[in-house]
């Protein structure tokens, strides 16, 4: 393998691994979103509370 | 008495995945906006157009007589760069749109784009820097308006990540960083044309006002590349934006409701 070949299939792995790297990134991120999502909708809500009617304040 | 209820059952009147707060009885909001083009459409595109494109610069497109081997790096640095003009171009544009429309949606596009053009600028820095240590002997040289220019543009666009979380989320940030994303879209002509307005240069000039200095494979070779990136660029944009869209639901649904 000559010295330009070497660079040039270094090159194109740069590009490879930084755009496999953001993948993995916004993988991780969205696993994490997924993970709020569930805890979120998991959790129990009182209903009607926007129904309260509002204080007067001063 | 107020009963108890589930997230996941979803009543009319009820929070909705709406874009905000004034949106969130709206419950024919989409989670995700819809596209024409689905994601996994698009990124079947990408891997089929970058792996052609792989094939093409590797196998097919034949080596040049003058720079050897380390030209077919040419073919994903320059189409790299072009896409990142773009992403920058679709950021700033989106930022025209948010201080034209007042729409919080086009700032998260504006951000989304600058970012995918940061990215991509990155990977021209570093495929011309491998490209200028073989035909140069260097892996940089500051004498070289073109580099320094698109030096000088990035670090511009790099910057507005840190004006960007430096401040509080909210309107303000949002015309801050929409002026700050038009101000650097000026870069971009200046970066492209410099090179041809340079008196004295060594960065190679393939693309002059009597069209593209090679034919053939070289340019069927470079068409698909650039195909092959803005395709995989479009597809990181959607895939990012639409995480970004998720998580600012999320943060308004936790502000609700937790």
């Amino acid at each position: 393998m000559t010295n330009a070949e070497k660079y040039v299939t270094a090159a194109y792995c740069v590009v490879f691994a930084l755009v496999l790297l953001y993948v993995v990134i916004i993988a991780l991120k969205l696993k994490r979103l997924e993970r709020e999502v569930d805890e979120l909708a998991s959790r129990p809500v009182r209903e009607h509370d926007d129904e309260r009617e509002p204080a007067q304040v001063g | 008495m107020s009963s108890v209820r589930h997230r996941g059952s979803r009543e009319p009147g009820g929070l909705s995945y709406g874009r905000g707060p004034a949106e969130n009885c709206d419950n024919s909001q989409p989670l995700v906006r819809s596209y024409r083009i689905s994601l996994p459409a698009l990124a079947a595109a990408s891997l089929v157009l970058v792996t052609t494109a792989l094939v093409l610069v590797f196998f097919v497109a034949p080596t040049d007589a003058d720079q050897g081997f380390s030209q077919r790096i040419f073919y994903f640095h320059v189409s790299i760069a072009f896409t990142s003009y773009l992403c920058f171009g679709l950021g700033a544009w989106k930022a025209l749109v948010h201080l034209w429309k007042r729409d919080p949606d086009a700032d998260l596009e504006s951000y989304v784009g600058i970012h995918q053009g940061v990215i991509f600028g990155s990977l021209v820095l570093i495929t011309g820097s491998i490209w200028a240590r073989i035909s140069w002997g260097h892996w940089w040289l500051w004498s070289e308006n073109q580099l320094v220019l698109f030096l000088v543009l990035f670090l511009f666009y790099a910057a507005y990540f840190m004006l960007r979380f430096s401040l509080d989320a909210g309107p303000q940030r949002a015309n801050l960083c929409a002026v700050y994303a038009l101000f650097g879209v000026v870069l971009i002509p200046v970066s492209f044309l410099a090179i041809r307005l340079a008196q004295r240069f060594i960065h190679p000039v393939v693309f002059t006002r009597h069209g593209a200095a090679f034919g053939g494979w070289i340019m069927v070779t470079y068409l698909v590349s650039q195909a092959a990136m803005i395709v995989l660029a479009y597809t990181l944009y959607r895939i990012e934006l639409s995480g970004k869209r998720l998580d600012v639901r999320l943060r308004e649904l936790r502000r609700v409701y937790v």
